[in-house]
């Protein structure tokens, strides 16, 4: 039977939104605050939904310790406690929590030890947050 | 389709145990959550529940009969119970998140589609605030 095992993390990053194809004008009047020249941040929590088969012998769709594995080389250790528009996924997109939760996806999307991702949430406050289902 | 969710909370203690594998094997794979005298968590069950609104209530169901639902087909059966011992379905199941979503499912579905116009729609079970399970009916 497919079930679905979920798992959250957190990790703090800083970022500020600003896109090469705007004026300074407009990139102030598009972001606000979050165009602040010297950038602020938040503490992210990224939710991994991984979907497939209930494994006969252990009750589980994945191992979590495996999982866990998986997330903190491809998506923690990348990107916690780092200035997002530094990275390379950013360097020609703006990182607004679109944009993390799409690279989180694409991150995830071949390296889970068992089961398929089907979707990233990344909340950036506690009042919002983004969903990936890799479409 | 409008999707109602009521949420409700149980504590109940279990342990991981294959008992077709060797001790060695059990303690590789499921770490501390093979002690064999168990452990605990307070879970934190979400129940959807899908339908159109009915026309004179504005109610996709009585939230009411729907937390009557849970508590007497879910939380009577595991809240304060080890459910490896005294649930039936985890005699011979292993009584992890998953297969505890799978669970609480059957045991409510039959009560959810006897409602007029509604249908279980997704069961999600926490165990910790940071690990869940959920199922959708899927086979």
């Amino acid at each position: 039977m497919r079930a679905y095992f979920g798992r959250r993390y957190m990790l703090s990053a800083s970022h500020r939104l600003h896109s090469k194809a705007l004026t300074e004008e407009e990139n102030r009047a598009t972001y606000g605050k979050c165009n602040n020249p010297h950038g602020h941040g938040h503490n992210y929590v990224v939710e991994v939904l991984v979907g497939g088969a209930v494994d006969a012998e252990t009750g589980m769709v994945v191992n979590l310790v495996a999982l866990d594995q998986a997330v903190r080389t491809r998506v923690l250790d990348r990107f916690d406690h780092m200035n997002l528009n530094l990275d390379p996924r950013f360097s020609d997109r703006v990182p607004t929590t679109e944009n993390l939760c799409r690279a989180v996806y694409d991150l995830l999307k071949n390296a889970l030890p068992a089961g398929e991702l089907e979707h990233v949430r990344v909340e950036e406050t506690e009042n919002n947050f983004f969903e990936c289902y890799g479409e | 389709m409008i999707f109602l969710t009521r949420r409700a909370t149980f504590s109940a203690s279990h342990y991981y145990w294959n008992p077709a594998w060797t001790e060695e094997k059990n303690r590789e794979v499921f770490g501390r959550c093979a002690n064999r005298n168990g452990h605990g968590h307070n879970y934190t069950l979400e129940v959807t529940v899908a339908g159109e609104p009915d026309p004179v209530t504005g109610f996709v169901v009585d939230l009411k009969w729907l937390r009557d639902l849970i508590e007497r087909e879910v939380l009577e059966a595991w809240d304060h119970r080890h459910l490896n011992l005294e649930a039936p379905e985890f005699a011979e199941t292993m009584p992890t998140t998953e297969n505890l979503a799978i669970a609480a499912w059957k045991r409510m579905e039959p009560g959810v589609a006897a409602a007029a116009g509604a249908q279980l729609s997704r069961v999600r079970i926490y165990e910790t605030p940071e690990i869940f399970a959920e199922y959708r009916g899927q086979a």
